[in-house]
């Protein structure tokens, strides 16, 4: 069942994330707007894979406010995640489907049909009785990548879903990716790959040491950064 | 999915169990380790039990304990030889009447190698006082036993305050008959114990029976009701049976007739009203 | 020596005396297993999953009654099922059902603490994908249990072993009665006090034996089950 109203847009307002003295995400100010999808650039440690769980609810802000459609604590009903490691639950391929669906209360009666067409979109009908943690690291993407659509989400989160995957198996997720955000699924995804993040972005939100230093179209990002990280980060130099 | 059969399997044997800890018409018989490791409860209770249809447990413990069982109300009838620690349980109210049953004796045993010097003597007394002169290793059950209370008690007879005599000859091990049999048997000491236990023990190893045939080594068992009015879940219409049996003719010929051996273990002496 | 062979003769020959002694054995240390395991699962899953003051505290304590000394527990469970103690009303002292319930105390806090830690283990790597996927408290407990199955399969054999192996409990609770309360450990004992130990030794054969083999039933099944769910 869909809520009568969306997460859309997602707004942080001077959000600070704090573990203990370590300081993840520093006063972010950001709006996440229904449409194509929004692709995080940064080095690693900038605080991406932070500023995608804070979105998604898994973490709670030290200061500030995070708000979905105007309002605060929204369940995740509506959003989804495909984190960076994902958690293989102990059953088959097509069983961690079926718990996700269980999860979003979608009738038994129609679990079976959604499972074959969510494998079969990524690929994986063949390996639907296979257990998930005997998967290869690429199949194991996709499955979260499925159990995380078998939610139908408004929003998906991912977190480097490519990150150590060779060229095939980093071209079928970005398919998949692509085949998703057409159908108005709102993406938010972290990369360091930056031929990544030519091919997919819409919108583009650069972190650097868990700030935004520069948001903009993707088109005008990459001709015409306007901060000096974007430039040096874009250069393909180190950015300490 | 095996181990869901698996755990059912073990559920459906859990419920059955149930159905094996049913009991119908039965008693509960604390008593010594001497009356069930000898075999004479093996012989008695079939008998019993045809005739009257009532199942006898035997929880076998040292005197001392088997009475405390009595004591808690966790037994219907004791069946115990320390005449002493009977009449005092008697006088506190907790079993109604004592009835003697039967005695066997006590034999010491020791090395076949007998460094005390003592074998083949008929005073006991004689035999404990040598033992504490030569600093003889001797095994005590040390378990208020009622073989333990008898072997205290010829301490006492020989004019020894074991309490403060015993020396490191004098080992106390708080166990039961056979566990100080098989310690004896391994160290080569001397121990009391009684003749039923000492004939059916099968790890006798160096030992053979040094002093025996004392008047003083004579072992009294007495039958007792745990009291109704003290524990009214006591069994008494059972229990009562089971002692009427042991004290009439027919249960005390056949005590005379259980033998090891040929060697007869327990005389019956029910109609000796001083026993 | 003769008395393995005769013991070993005595069960494979089907005597009905030892085949009822094996049973009872067989029927009280399971019982008490799957006993401790409904108590000591649920217990151990919530330990693992709640945060409260003093959880550490008791899971230090938990952890330390793994080790209850099982004749200091077979003296606890006689004196509360005495006629002379607080349920004595109940009429179990010198009943199988005491000694399963003594056998219950002691195998219940080894599976808790077992599952506490496999539980624990298992929800800092599910954590984010069930709070992801909105999962609230009941049914995280469940899939947290139904998928270490196959490690609480472990804890469960533990907790059998402790049972099958443990004479100091039983005998006190249980009293050794011939045909009645009588188990592979308390003849032992017992037979080991008649001096008869090949014949005792027989029987530890026995025992160890069947020991091994429901480790080898339930090494088999989870095995065969981790194949098909990984």
């Amino acid at each position: 069942m869909r809520a009568p109203i969306s997460d859309l847009p997602i707004r942080f307002e001077n959000v600070t994330v704090a573990a203990g003295a370590v300081t993840l995400l520093d006063g972010i100010s950001l709006t996440l707007n229904p449409g194509r999808p929004t692709i995080l650039i940064g080095p690693n440690g900038s605080g991406k894979s932070t500023l995608l769980r804070t979105a998604m609810g898994l973490v709670r802000p030290s200061q500030g406010l995070v708000t979905w459609g105007g309002r605060e604590d929204v369940p995740p009903t509506r959003r989804a995640i495909v984190l960076q490691r994902p958690a293989m639950l102990r059953r088959s391929a097509s069983g961690n489907i079926r718990y996700a669906l269980r999860a979003s209360d979608v009738a038994r009666t129609e679990q079976q049909s959604r499972i074959d067409e969510l494998l079969a979109l990524v690929g994986l009908g063949q390996l639907a009785d296979r257990p998930a943690r005997r998967l290869s690291g690429g199949e194991q993407q996709r499955l979260a990548l499925a159990r995380a659509l078998a939610r139908d989400p408004a929003i998906l989160f991912l977190d480097e879903p490519t990150a150590s995957l060779d060229p095939a198996a980093t071209k079928a997720i970005e398919d998949i990716v692509h085949a998703v955000s057409q159908r108005g699924i709102k993406i938010v995804m972290a990369t360091h790959d930056l031929g990544e993040a030519r091919r997919l972005a819409g919108d583009i939100v650069m972190l650097h040491r868990g700030r935004v230093v520069e948001t903009g179209p993707a088109a005008s990002f990459f001709s015409t950064p306007q901060t000096g990280e974007a430039k040096t980060f874009l250069a393909g130099e180190l950015l300490v | 999915m095996f181990t869901r059969r698996l755990l059912m399997a073990i559920a459906v044997s859990a419920v059955f169990a149930g159905s094996a800890f049913a009991q119908d018409k039965s008693i509960l018989v604390a008593s010594t380790t001497s009356t069930q490791d000898s075999g004479l409860f093996g012989h008695l209770l079939p008998m019993f039990k045809d005739k009257t249809g009532i199942d006898v447990k035997v929880v076998a413990q040292g005197t001392g304990q088997a009475i405390d069982t009595g004591r808690r109300g966790d037994a219907d009838v004791l069946f115990v030889h320390a005449k002493a620690a009977e009449e005092k349980f008697l006088s506190e109210g907790f079993g109604v009447k004592r009835y003697p049953v039967m005695y066997n004796d006590f034999v010491l045993v020791g090395p076949k190698s007998d460094p005390a010097g003592i074998k083949g003597s008929k005073d006991i007394v004689a035999a404990f006082k040598t033992l504490k002169d030569k600093g003889i290793d001797f095994i005590s059950r040390g378990d208020k036993s009622g073989t333990h209370q008898a072997e205290l008690n010829l301490w006492k007879v020989a004019g020894i305050d074991i309490a403060t005599d015993k020396g490191p000859w004098y080992k106390e091990i708080g166990q039961g008959m056979g566990a100080a049999l098989n310690t004896a048997a391994a160290s080569n000491a001397y121990v009391l114990t009684d003749r039923a236990t000492w004939l059916s023990f099968k790890n006798k190893g160096e030992l053979v029976i040094e002093v025996e045939g004392d008047k003083r080594l004579f072992n009294q068992y007495g039958v007792m009701l745990v009291n109704p009015a003290k524990h009214p879940n006591v069994k008494q219409e059972f229990g009562q049976q089971f002692i009427d049996w042991l004290v009439s003719s027919e249960g005390q010929k056949a005590i005379a007739d259980f033998k090891i051996n040929g060697e007869q273990l327990f005389y019956p002496n029910a109609s000796d009203p001083g026993a | 020596m003769p008395g393995d062979v005769s013991a070993l003769q005595l069960v494979l020959t089907g005597d009905p005396a030892l085949l009822a002694i094996v049973r009872l054995s067989l029927i009280v240390s399971l019982s008490a297993v799957v006993l401790a395991a409904l108590i000591g699962i649920p217990f151990g899953a919530a330990l693992a999953l709640i945060q409260f003051p003093g959880r550490q505290a008791v899971i230090v304590v938990l952890n330390a009654l793994m080790g209850l000394p099982p004749v200091v527990v077979g003296l606890a469970v006689f004196l509360a099922l005495s006629r002379a103690g607080p349920l004595g009303s109940w009429g179990l002292l010198f009943t199988p059902k005491a000694m399963v319930i003594a056998q219950t105390v002691l195998v219940a806090p080894i599976i808790a603490a077992l599952t506490r830690q496999t539980i624990e283990d298992l929800w800092l790597e599910y954590r984010d994908e069930l709070n992801a996927m909105n999962v609230g408290p009941v049914g995280r407990v469940a899939t947290l249990i139904w998928d270490a199955r196959f490690s609480l399969v472990t804890a469960l054999l533990a907790g059998f072993g402790r049972a099958a192996a443990e004479v100091g409990a039983i005998i006190i609770v249980g009293g050794n009665i011939d045909g009645f309360t009588r188990t592979m450990t308390t003849a032992i004992a017992l037979e080991t006090s008649k001096g008869d130990l090949p014949l005792a030794v027989g029987l530890g054969m026995v025992l160890i034996v069947i020991v091994i083999a429901v480790n080898a039933l339930a090494w088999t099944a989870r095995r065969a089950g981790e194949r098909m769910a990984g």
